[in-house]
Formats: C-alpha cells, sequence, structure tokens
C-alpha cells in the first residue's frame, strides 16, 4: 500500500499528528459547530438575495498564502526533481517549482482564491504511477498555507504480472461497485417510487462523508459511532428532502421535468454549500489513512477496504431482506411497481416514499463514509460518484433495487478492471462509455421491462 | 384547391394506392350529407358466414399469425384477420384483450414477435409509426394525445401531410412554403368549423375540455387524408351530448369512403356505428360478424357478454383487476390487513 | 454610494461581456432542444468544450488557420450530438439527459487526462490561438476604450462584437425556424411524441436536427469563450456551467426566442453584482471574515444558481416575463 504524501503548515512536519487538524495559528478551531452553522446561515442568507450593502472603510490585507507539499512513496523515498506546476482558477500559470531533495515544494500564491496544481507525470522515476489524476484543484483561504497532495502508486499493488494484477483489480472492483450499489438503491427506489430522476442524490453521499469527517475529525469520535451518526444525518437529510420540498411539489402537480431540474438547482446548491463549509480540500478520516496492505495470495487488502466489502455485503443483503420479508418492504416494491394501485390497495403511499427517502439517505452517507475511507472526503466526491450510479442503475433497470445492485456492480468491477487496457485517470470515462453502450443494447436495463404505449 | 376540403380531393398525397376501389364520396358536397348513407359496406358483408378469419370481398387491411408476448403474457395473437374497406369495424372485448396492442401493432407502434400484416396489399411490417402513417392509416389514441401547448389551429396544421416547410432548410425560406401553408389553414378551419371547434382555434389544446380534445384529435387525423382511421375509444369520457356528435362524425367518415377501425366498451355505439365487428379477448379474436350477429354468438357470451351486457365494462374489469391485485398482496403480507383497503372485498363477492 | 455604482458598471459590463455572450449562446442551443423540442440536454458544456478546443487544437497544435479551426469545432459538435442522439433519441427523456451529462463529464477528464496530453496539453491547455481573429479587428485592440465608465480593451470589445453579432444571427435563426412548420413539429414534438409519429412525422430526425443545431450554438459559445479568455483548459468547461445556462434560458423563458438572450444578461449582471458586492462587504469588514472568507465567493454563484433554478423552476416556471397560463398546461 502506498499513498501520498504531503505536507502543510508553517511550522513543518509534527509526527504522529493527523494533518486535517493542523492548522495555521490564530484560525481558531475547526470550522465546526456554531461557525459551521453561521457560515452557512450567512450564505443561505445571501443566496436568498437578504444581505444588503452598507459602506465601510476597513480593507484588511493578510499575505502569505501558500501551496506546499511531498512527493514521496513509502516504496521510493522522497523524488526529487519533479515539476509542479500552479496555476489560478482561470489558467494563468503562477510558478512552476521542482521538489528539492526531500521530495518537497512550495509555492507562494499571489492571494487567496482556487489554485490548481499539476504534477509532471514525465519527471517519476519508472515505477511510480498517479493512483488518480496528476492535478488537484485547491481552494486557499486568506492567509492560509495549504497542503496539497498527489496520490501515487509504487506499483507494490500491481506487481506480478497481468493475471495477478486482474484479480487485484476484480477484487477492487467489486469493492467499489458495492459501494455504488449501496449509494445506488435509494436513487433507484426513489425513481421507483416517485419517478423523479433525482440529480441531488450524489450529495447525500458527501453529506454523509462530511458529515462523518466532521464528527470524527472535529469532534473526535470514533469513526464507527461516526459513521452511525452520519447515517442519523443522511436519513435526516432524506428525510427533509421529502418532507420540504418533493412532497409540497408532487402536491403542486409540478411535472418530472421540472423536478428534474430542481434537483439539478438543489444539487448545485448542496455541493457548493459543502464546498463554501468544507473547503476545497481533501482530507482523510482520523485512525484510518495508515491502513496497510494484508496479502491474501493472489490480491491484497488494506483492512479497512475489507471492513468496506464486509460491510457493504451486510447491509445490501438486510436491504434485500426488508424488500422481500417486511411489511415496508413489500409495500415499496408494490409502490414502485404500480403507484395508482398500491395506493387504492389501502398502501400509504406518502409514508412509504418517506420511508424509501430516509433509507435512501441513510444508505447514500453510508456509501459516502465507505468512498471517504479509500478515496478520501472531498465536495465533490458525490457527484462524481452520481453519474456511475446513474450507470449502474441504468444498467440494471430504471426503479428496480435488484437491478441497481447488479448493475453497480458491474459498473465498478468494469471501471477497476479497464484499467487493463486503459490509464487510471480517464477510468470513468470507460464507465460512462459503458453506459452509453448499455443505452444502445438495451435500454430497459438487465432486470427491466419494455414499457406500453397508448 | 383550397375549396375542396374532403379528404380524398387534389391535395390528397400519398393516396396513390386508393383508385380502385370504388368506395369513394360523392365529391366536396359529401361532408354534410348525413341523410343518405351509403353502406355499401354493410351491403357487401351482408352474406359472408360469421366465423372468425373469414375472407372479407374487399380487405383494406390483411393481418396474418400476428403475435406479441410481454413477458409470459401473450397479449395479442391473432391468425387471420380482414377489414372491409370502406366500412365501420368494431373492435371489441374485454380490457386486457390486446385491443389497444393491436392497434400499436398494426401502426408500427410496437412490434410483434411474428406474423405480417398488410394494408392495400403493402406490408406494413418492420414499418415505424410515421411510414405507416404516410400511407394513409392514422390513429387516435385512448388517453387523448392533445397537443396542449399549441393552439387548436397550429394542431390541425400538424395533421397535414408533405409539408414543404416541415423540412429544416427551407423552413428557412417562408416563400417556399407559405402558400401552401395558406391551403392547410384553410382546410383546417373547413374540418374546424365542421368538429364545431372553429371558435376555439387560437385557444391553447390543454384549455379544450375531454370530449373537445377527443374531437380536435379526429380533426387533426383528418388533416392527414387518410384512408384509415383507427379509433381507439372515441367516447370515453366523452359527455353525452357530445357522444352524438362524436358519432356523426364517425358515420360520416364512412361517408367519405374511409374505413374506420374503432375500439369501444359502450354496446349500445357499437352497435349503431359498426358494419362488422371484432370481437378480441385474451389477445384471440373468438368471433366476428355483423353487430346482430355478435349477441347471439355463445364465445362471446362465454368470455364476457353472458354476466355484464351494456354495462359499462371497463369499472367491472378495473375492479377484477384490482381485486386480483389485493388478493396477491394479501396472500404477500399474511394475514395482516391493515395495508389493504377493506372497503373492497365485500364488492367483489357481490358481483 | 461609489462602491455601489462601480459594482453596478462592473455588472454590467459583465452583462456585455463575452461570458454572457458565451451563456447566451449556450443557452439558445439549449432552449432549441430544451424549450422547443423537450430533450433534455445536460452536456451541453462538452459542445461547447469541442468548440474551443476545435481552434485551439487546430491553430496551436495543427497549425491550421483560425478559419478553418472554427469549422473543426462546429464539425466536432455535429458528430457529437449524432453520436450521442443515435442511441438515445428513441429512448425516454431522462435517458438522454443520463448519457449527455456522463458524456460531458467524461469528455472533461479525457481532455484533462495525461494520455489526452500531446493533443490537449492536459490540465494546462492550449493558449495563443486567437492571434489571427484579433487581428482583424478595425480598431487598435491593445488600446483600453471606456465605455460607460467600465474600460474595455480593444479586443474585448472585439470579441464582444462579434460574439453579439452571432447572438442576433442566431436569435434570428431560431426565430425563422420556429415560425414555421418545422418549428411546429418541434414543439408538438415536446407536447407528445407519439401523437406527432401517429400523423406521419419522423420524430427522430426533428430530435437529431434540434440537437445537431443546439450542439452547434454550444461550440459557437465555447469559441467565443476560448477567444474571449485566449485558452482553452478542459477545467474551465465544468458541467455546472451547463446549468448556469439552463437558468438563464429559464429566467429569460424557455421557447421564447430572446429568452435565453436576456436570461444570460440578467444572470451575468446578478452573479457579478453578487460577487463584486460580497467581496465588497467582506473587505469592509461588513461581513466578518471569520464567517465568509473571499475565496468562498468564488462558490456562492453557483449556490446561487441552484436556489435560483429551484425558485424559478417552483414558483415561476415560466421565467420572469413568461405568461404563467401557458406553463401550468404543461401535463407532465
Amino acid at each position: 500500500m502506498t499513498h501520498a504524501v504531503h505536507r502543510a503548515g508553517r511550522h513543518g512536519r509534527r509526527p504522529g499528528q493527523p494533518w486535517p487538524l493542523q492548522r495555521p495559528p490564530g484560525r481558531g478551531r475547526p470550522p465546526g459547530g456554531h461557525r459551521v452553522v453561521v457560515r452557512l446561515l450567512l450564505v443561505l442568507a445571501f443566496g436568498l438575495g437578504l444581505a444588503a450593502f452598507s459602506p465601510g472603510v476597513a480593507h484588511a490585507e493578510t499575505a502569505g498564502e501558500q501551496l506546499s507539499g511531498t512527493v514521496q512513496t513509502s516504496r521510493s523515498g522522497p523524488i526529487e526533481d519533479v515539476q509542479i506546476e500552479v496555476a489560478a482558477a482561470d489558467g494563468t500559470e503562477i510558478e512552476s517549482v521542482e521538489t528539492d531533495e526531500d521530495g518537497r515544494w512550495t509555492v507562494e500564491l499571489p492571494g487567496p482564491g482556487e489554485y490548481t496544481v499539476t504534477l509532471d507525470e514525465g519527471d517519476l522515476p519508472d515505477g511510480v504511477e498517479l493512483s488518480n489524476t496528476n492535478t488537484r484543484t485547491v481552494t486557499v483561504d486568506e492567509g492560509r498555507r495549504q497542503a496539497v497532495i498527489i496520490g501515487l502508486e509504487d506499483g507494490s499493488r500491481g506487481a506480478g504480472g497481468g493475471g495477478v494484477r486482474a484479480v487485484q483489480l476484480l477484487v477492487d472492483g467489486i469493492r467499489f461497485g458495492l459501494l455504488i450499489a449501496m449509494a445506488a438503491v435509494g436513487l433507484s427506489l426513489i425513481f421507483g417510487t416517485t419517478g423523479l430522476t433525482n440529480f441531488a442524490h450524489g450529495e447525500l453521499v458527501t453529506i454523509g462523508a462530511v458529515a462523518a469527517w466532521y464528527i470524527n475529525v472535529s469532534g473526535g469520535v470514533n469513526l464507527i459511532v461516526a459513521t452511525v451518526l452520519a447515517m442519523v444525518v443522511g436519513a435526516a437529510v432524506g428525510a427533509l428532502n421529502e418532507l420540504a420540498l418533493w412532497r409540497p411539489l408532487r402536491r403542486r402537480g409540478t411535472g418530472l421535468i421540472a423536478a428534474l431540474v430542481v434537483s439539478i438547482g438543489l444539487s448545485l446548491l448542496l455541493r457548493y454549500l459543502i464546498q463554501v463549509v468544507y473547503g476545497g480540500r481533501s482530507s482523510p478520516y482520523q485512525g484510518f489513512q495508515g491502513g496497510r496492505a494484508v496479502d491474501y495470495g493472489i490480491f491484497t487488502m488494506t483492512n479497512a477496504d475489507l471492513v468496506s466489502v464486509i460491510i457493504s455485503v451486510v447491509v445490501l443483503v438486510l436491504v434485500a431482506l426488508m424488500l422481500q420479508r417486511t411489511k415496508i418492504g413489500k409495500a415499496m416494491r408494490a409502490v414502485s411497481d404500480n403507484r395508482d394501485l398500491a395506493a387504492s390497495s389501502g398502501i400509504d403511499v406518502n409514508r412509504v416514499i418517506l420511508v424509501v427517502w430516509m433509507m435512501g439517505g441513510a444508505l447514500a452517507a453510508l456509501g459516502g463514509v465507505l468512498l471517504g475511507l479509500s478515496d478520501q472526503v472531498q465536495w465533490d466526491m458525490g457527484f462524481r460518484l452520481l453519474l456511475l450510479m446513474f450507470a449502474g442503475v441504468t444498467l440494471g433497470g430504471l426503479g428496480t433495487a435488484y437491478g441497481a445492485l447488479v448493475g453497480s456492480l458491474i459498473v465498478g468491477v468494469f471501471v477497476q478492471m479497464s484499467t487493463l487496457v486503459i490509464p487510471n485517470d480517464v477510468k470513468y470515462v470507460g464507465g460512462l462509455l459503458l453506459l452509453i453502450v448499455i443505452l444502445v443494447i438495451r435500454p430497459q436495463g438487465i432486470l427491466g421491462s419494455r414499457a406500453r404505449i397508448g | 384547391m383550397p375549396a375542396d376540403p374532403t379528404p380524398h380531393g387534389a391535395t390528397a398525397s400519398g393516396a396513390g394506392t386508393s383508385g380502385e376501389s370504388g368506395y369513394h364520396p360523392e365529391r366536396a358536397g359529401g361532408w354534410t350529407s348525413g341523410d343518405a348513407p351509403q353502406r355499401l359496406a354493410q351491403v357487401a358483408l351482408r352474406d359472408l358466414p360469421w366465423e372468425v378469419g373469414v375472407a372479407k370481398p374487399d380487405p383494406a387491411v390483411v393481418v396474418d399469425g400476428v403475435t406479441r408476448t410481454f413477458g409470459g403474457l401473450t397479449a395479442v395473437s391473432v391468425d387471420h384477420l380482414e377489414v372491409q374497406r370502406g366500412g365501420i369495424t368494431g373492435l371489441i372485448g374485454p380490457n386486457g384483450a390486446g385491443k389497444t396492442t393491436l392497434f400499436n401493432l398494426l401502426t408500427g407502434f410496437d412490434q410483434p414477435d411474428t406474423g405480417t400484416w398488410s394494408f392495400n396489399g403493402q406490408s406494413l411490417g418492420k414499418m415505424s409509426p410515421h411510414q405507416v402513417a404516410r400511407l394513409g392509416v392514422v390513429r387516435t389514441f385512448q388517453l387523448t394525445k392533445a397537443l396542449s401547448r399549441l393552439t387548436v389551429l397550429q394542431n390541425m396544421l400538424l395533421g397535414a401531410q408533405d409539408q414543404r416547410g416541415e423540412s429544416f432548410f427551407r423552413a428557412l425560406v417562408p416563400g417556399t412554403w407559405c402558400a401552401q401553408e395558406k391551403a392547410n389553414t384553410e382546410k383546417a378551419m373547413d374540418l374546424l368549423r365542421r368538429f364545431k371547434l372553429d371558435a376555439k382555434k387560437d385557444d391553447f389544446a390543454g384549455t379544450l375540455s375531454g370530449g373537445q380534445r377527443k374531437l380536435l384529435e379526429m380533426a387533426r387525423a383528418l388533416m392527414s387524408d387518410p384512408q384509415v382511421v383507427m379509433l381507439d375509444e372515441p367516447m370515453a369520457g366523452v359527455n353525452p351530448a357530445l357522444t352524438q356528435s362524436l358519432l356523426g362524425h364517425v358515420k360520416d367518415l364512412r361517408e367519405q369512403g374511409m374505413t374506420v377501425i374503432f375500439v369501444e366498451h359502450d354496446m349500445d355505439v357499437v352497435r349503431d356505428i359498426s358494419d362488422w365487428v371484432v370481437v378480441m379477448a385474451a389477445g384471440r379474436i373468438i368471433a366476428e360478424g355483423p353487430p346482430e350477429s355478435i349477441s347471439q354468438n355463445q364465445a362471446v357470451v362465454d368470455a364476457y357478454l353472458g354476466a355484464h351486457h351494456d354495462a359499462p365494462l371497463t369499472v367491472e374489469e378495473e375492479d377484477q383487476v384490482l381485486a386480483e391485485a389485493e388478493r396477491t398482496i394479501a396472500r404477500e403480507q399474511g394475514s395482516d390487513g391493515d395495508v389493504l383497503g377493506s372497503e373492497r372485498g365485500p364488492e367483489r363477492t357481490d358481483r | 454610494m461609489a462602491d455601489l455604482l462601480n459594482a453596478l458598471a462592473v455588472a454590467g459590463k459583465s452583462a456585455l461581456g463575452f461570458q454572457a455572450i458565451f451563456f447566451a449562446l449556450l443557452a439558445i442551443g439549449i432552449n432549441v432542444q430544451f424549450g422547443y423540442a423537450g430533450l433534455l440536454n445536460f452536456g451541453q458544456i462538452a459542445f461547447a468544450m469541442l468548440g474551443g478546443f476545435g481552434i485551439a487544437i487546430s491553430v496551436s497544435k495543427w497549425g491550421i488557420p483560425f478559419w478553418a479551426g472554427v469549422l473543426v469545432g462546429l464539425a466536432a459538435a455535429v458528430v457529437l450530438a449524432l453520436l450521442l442522439g443515435l442511441p438515445t433519441l428513441r429512448l425516454r427523456a431522462d435517458y438522454l439527459a443520463i448519457a449527455t451529462i456522463a458524456t460531458a463529464e467524461g469528455l472533461r477528464l479525457l481532455f484533462r487526462s495525461v494520455s489526452a496530453t500531446p493533443v490537449t496539453n492536459g490540465t494546462r491547455g492550449l493558449s495563443g490561438f486567437n492571434g489571427d481573429f484579433i487581428a482583424l479587428a478595425p480598431w487598435n485592440t491593445s488600446q483600453r476604450y471606456s465605455i460607460l465608465g467600465t474600460s474595455w480593451s480593444g479586443g474585448e470589445l472585439w470579441v464582444a462584437a462579434i460574439g453579439w453579432l452571432l447572438v442576433i444571427l442566431g436569435s434570428l435563426l431560431v426565430f425563422l425556424l420556429m415560425r414555421s412548420p418545422w418549428g411546429r413539429v418541434l414543439k408538438s414534438i415536446r407536447e407528445d411524441e407519439d401523437a406527432v409519429r401517429s400523423l406521419g412525422k419522423n420524430v427522430y430526425v426533428y430530435k437529431m436536427q434540434a440537437l445537431v443545431l443546439g450542439g452547434v450554438f454550444g461550440a459557437l459559445g465555447g469559441m467565443v469563450y476560448a477567444v474571449g479568455t485566449g485558452s482553452a483548459v478542459p477545467d474551465q468547461y465544468q458541467n455546472a456551467n451547463t446549468f448556469l445556462a439552463y437558468a438563464a434560458l429559464i429566467l429569460g423563458g424557455a421557447a421564447r426566442v430572446l429568452g435565453p438572450v436576456i436570461g444570460a444578461m440578467i444572470l451575468l449582471f446578478i452573479l457579478q453584482f453578487a460577487d463584486t458586492g460580497l467581496r465588497l462587504l467582506i473587505s469592509n469588514g461588513v461581513i466578518p471574515e471569520d464567517l465568509l472568507s473571499s475565496t468562498d465567493v468564488a462558490q456562492i454563484r453557483f449556490i446561487l444558481v441552484g436556489v435560483g433554478l429551484m425558485l424559478l423552476l417552483i414558483f415561476r416556471p415560466q421565467g420572469i416575463f413568461g405568461d404563467r397560463r401557458e406553463v401550468m398546461l404543461d401535463a407532465r
């Protein structure tokens, strides 16, 4: 197992302290508690056009924004002479530097804002590869010195030739597919019960991951407890979605297309709200970042990943059992199958939909935490996953819970296995291509059926 | 040319195959002639045996061995069916008998698993809906498809065929299509007057009542100068006052020489206007013959007429479907009944 | 007061600058697709990216003339529209939505990937391809001009002039098309495809034409943007921009010829005014820096758009000038 190393702050590395806790002195406590709430409210207030102008003169000036990082892997050690380029959000280059003998680099910034850091892949020694893309976009606050991580792999995972690499990728793919499935079950059930193509479902994933991050890292709570709490938050957000937005909209008779665009608005709102509150960085959970890979003969897996697989399987089996055996599960399938018929059979459709939203929210939150475990927590992680969820759900057949499961697994495995033939940083493109191929061959999905006209 | 509003006037397009039949309307004035109905089809069909798949003297539509299954359910399985040209053929049967599916298959909206069917000897298999329509076979839908945010007149104009201005590049040069548009508008206004919708020509179609939408949909179909008109439940949801008017219009289509196929549940309507009735049940044709033959047919009585006669079948059928679904859910729920509507339980035993 | 005037002037400039043109062209394309034909293209930004990179790659990498690059960009957009439409236009509307959003994200990832670096220069993108175009300006492009209290460079003015010309021509084209029988078929498809099919129209071809036409507008928008900024960087073409264009369209009123244009101008004005105003409030200390730093301001525009989209669709689906009666007829 390898992972990128990074460095931050003006005081050098303090071993033993997880870096997300490090903040430049004078910035006060990390964004949590009241401050977050107030920031949220402020943003909302402004968003609703309540902010008013008032004149003033003071102009605060703090200098010294800086980006820094370290390029190294566990096998190769620090890597020297790797070119790092920092560019502003509009594409203009700020500075281009090379790493020193400790693999470190630092770039002084002209001011706060969004910056893109690009690592020149050609400078990496043989055997060291990018684990994802060679760039990172970070938002730097005023006076902040921010660390930048660019994930690297030194090949210790994929070593051992094509066959073994394929097995490794298959296992990774199954893990990833299970994760997509968990997030996508809710998406599919919501579509089935309400007809809504919910483009804001990815944000439920992000909210779960970020909520767990705040509870875990800022609150210092054990990750397992934090995950459970995050699922509660997810369920609550799901319920809020339904009660405050979608149920009133259904009552108003808002069309499905209009509802779809509303969900996009909600997605934008939530996504960028999360970015304002949480920031543009990516950070790991506390206590799980350094998980070492355990060798299982033909493949290796970190304990965190193993736990992720086990949790996914258990949860998905529970969901299936619930759909199959319990009263509410059957009601869900009935509403999914034929809403009017279900309603006329005395099923409280609104209650069923509320439960679907809560369940979907909780599962998405759990998926978010698991994704955060493997890929770190980022403000747009859910949106990126959303497209793969759509691919999975479409593959399985829109609106069917089991279809979502099967489809997501296939998408996850396909995305990981595709790196056998295509570069790692375009693997999502392969998944999206698969989606389009499915649409050509079998638009109703594996488990779906054709609709009648007229 | 604009003075001739009949579907078989000089503007008729794609109608080249129809010339030979001789069931043409008299002329333009034929629109309002109701008092001297030409029931040529009825005459031609009078002596035919009342049996399934019987050959008609002058068939417009011929169906052979068409089957369509949804999953394990056979929705349509028709061995042989001929539809007499220039007549009104009623298609009846309980809900789920496959009537609408047959309509969908004939008009290209659905593809069958097997079988062939033809119009004027030309095979329609593998044709898409717009190709079928261009041949002169137009349909309406069970749930009216008025184009809500277009005006009534725009709805009508859409029905006209071979419009030059519907091509992307010619659309940019109004000179190429203005004259045709004007002629079409006059034709549309004639039809609207006939269907008593001319006062509403600038209203959005979405503001019309259900019955008016049915009328509009029929009028719009007529804009395309069809040879075969397929009406899927034209009277459903129409108030009684409009029903008579609609019936008159359907009869007029026959006077115009069009072949009419319609799906209907109201047996009085079927008896009133049909020249020939085809009965479907469970995807098969179980009987065909003149309207008066149907109530005597044992297969039909067995299939569904026996129990309910003139009652509107839709409601009954829905109740049955619902009751069936309830039973299924009840089985799954075990004995627990609070998710179920209890008020429907006794009803199904009453009937 | 001077600050307020200044903020208004800056916002006014951005409502007339190349960014407004960019969104106007994107929204005109979406108007053809979504407003008139009911097609959900959520990947309009992909067409813009192909337009921008069409010029950038042609000029910077292949060394062919600027105007040939324009043709390359347009051709690429047409091909993308055909590729997207072929599988999805026969299917339900949301499949096109999913396919287009996936394509937009996928193409951007592809363009910024290491494998594409030889062609697109990866995340750094391309620049220095608009010289031929700027050189055509009839005035001195290196000088700055002051118009109504705002300062424009000659190049900016030239891009804006040609851009607005494109917008006017595009609107005229849409106007001509939508009053023709072709436009009538398109609007009917939005209402009910099956009804249109049953009347003998080849719905598939019309939808494809709408998708291609809208995509070409998107590509033109991308070209204006690339020429305006002087660079083509994959990450400029974030898919959130597609939704900004949707917001512009719905703000101005969908299915109206000038809706997308007015919407784009108003949207840019509001966004820029909010941006300047918020920064002003922060630097004045009215909003404590602890609560909202000036770096967060960039995100505010998307939050604004998100809230705006929701509120508009819920309370004024007809846009700010539209007729509610018409929209309420929408049965879907």
